[in-house]
């Protein structure tokens, strides 16, 4: 599987980081209680995530491999994560206003997020190029925003839907995300993807 | 008795994932069946139990500014020697788990423990602490990992239970993504519904 848009629409929908792969349930709960707070958060998703995937490739290639230092993978890509996304903070409140109002509360969230240290082991693991690295993390975030927006709509209504109390909260969200999962495993098998 | 107490809160009553809802990527993720999910909730204790020690031999000497990125070097210490240690003598655990092992390092769960609880208290404590959260957390993926496994593929451990006629056509959905999200859902309305009636 070497075609960058076979990749991302496997990232995007067969393989659906929320739903298939259960990476990132953290937010898809708690994040995911308005549209707007839910857009928010899928679009920062979808920026640490690229910016993610470029640095730790980068590390692993450029100094964990030369060096032989493998086994410190896990040590050095949460630390690089969570200075990445310290370091992004700082700039986007200095330089670009505008997103850091958008993105910046969700920001400092990101950094515990398995979701973005998940995808920069599978990049590992699954042997990606740079190219193929990024558009798995880009078709990865978008995946990730679809299912937590469509999840906000789904709740909106159901705090309003009359649900026995033992069942109201995470629950009844738990049984809604189990059907949308069921959903998305119709999209398996979409050109030839597993 | 107050140590005790300090032992068996982490199990039933702060259970992680079935009460506080903590830690709920690896739940869901591993508990296709028994064995991957009494795997994983080893190796989660294993991690817990030795941060948690280590954590708390520290909690003098450790700044307050930079206590977080410490406290994640050491979980992710342990993290690697677990993460070596399965590849070497349970590769076909290590397969099925993937890449939930190295990811233990980012569970709250674990964080969580040593921010709120190793970093304050004694050795002891923060040893019985780590044990009963730990143990709690393997229950909870057992117990989903024994649903699943005996209703999407009609055996416990390997083990055929319902007869060969509903091991040819299981209740598949149980074992596939959608059945995790099901059975904690179900499992979570129950224990509001029949343990936490108290507190509503």
């Amino acid at each position: 599987m070497k075609d960058p848009a076979l990749i991302f629409l496997g990232a995007f929908l067969v393989n659906n980081i929320i739903l298939m792969r259960f990476l990132g349930l953290c937010p898809f709960f708690g994040v995911s209680t308005a549209v707007k707070t839910a857009t928010g958060m899928g679009m920062a998703v979808i920026f640490v995530m690229t910016l993610a995937s470029w640095i730790t490739w980068i590390v692993y290639h450029a100094i964990l491999l030369p060096f032989d230092l493998v086994f410190l993978r896990t040590a050095t890509f949460i630390l690089t994560i969570a200075s990445l996304v310290q370091l992004v903070e700082m700039f986007l409140k200095k330089s670009f206003r505008t997103l850091y109002n958008a993105l910046g509360i969700y920001l400092p969230l990101i950094t515990t997020n398995c979701a973005i240290l998940g995808i920069t082991f599978l990049n590992i693991d699954n042997k990606f190029s740079l190219l193929n690295g990024t558009v798995f993390a880009i078709g990865t975030g978008f995946g990730f925003t679809l299912v937590i927006i469509t999840f906000a709509a789904i709740r909106e209504r159901l705090d309003l839907a009359p649900i026995n109390p033992s069942m109201r909260g995470y629950p009844i969200s738990f049984i809604a995300a189990s059907l949308m999962a069921l959903a998305f495993l119709g999209f398996s098998g979409l050109f030839g993807l597993t | 008795m107050r140590r005790w107490q300090l032992f068996t809160r982490g199990i039933v009553k702060e259970n992680m994932v079935l009460v506080l809802m903590i830690g709920l990527c690896p739940a869901l993720a591993t508990s296709g069946t028994v064995r991957d999910g009494f795997g994983m909730g080893l190796a989660a204790t294993f991690v817990l139990l030795f941060s948690n020690i280590i954590i708390s031999l520290l909690r003098k000497k450790i700044p307050n500014e930079v206590r977080i990125p410490i406290f994640i070097l050491v979980i992710s210490t342990f993290v690697t020697i677990i993460d070596y240690f399965m590849q070497a003598f349970q590769p076909d655990l290590y397969r099925a788990l993937g890449v939930f092992v190295p990811l233990i390092v980012v569970n709250c769960m674990i964080l969580g423990r040593a921010e709120a609880f190793a970093s304050k208290y004694s050795v002891l404590d923060a040893t019985l602490d780590g044990l009963g959260v730990g143990l709690g957390f393997t229950l909870a993926l057992t117990v989903m990992g024994a649903i699943r496994e005996i209703l999407g593929n009609g055996t416990f451990l390997g083990i055929v239970i319902f007869g060969e006629g509903f091991k040819k056509s299981p209740v598949i959905f149980m074992i596939l993504p959608p059945g995790a999200f099901l059975v904690i859902g179900v499992l979570k309305a129950l224990i509001n519904k029949y343990v936490r009636k108290e507190i509503r």
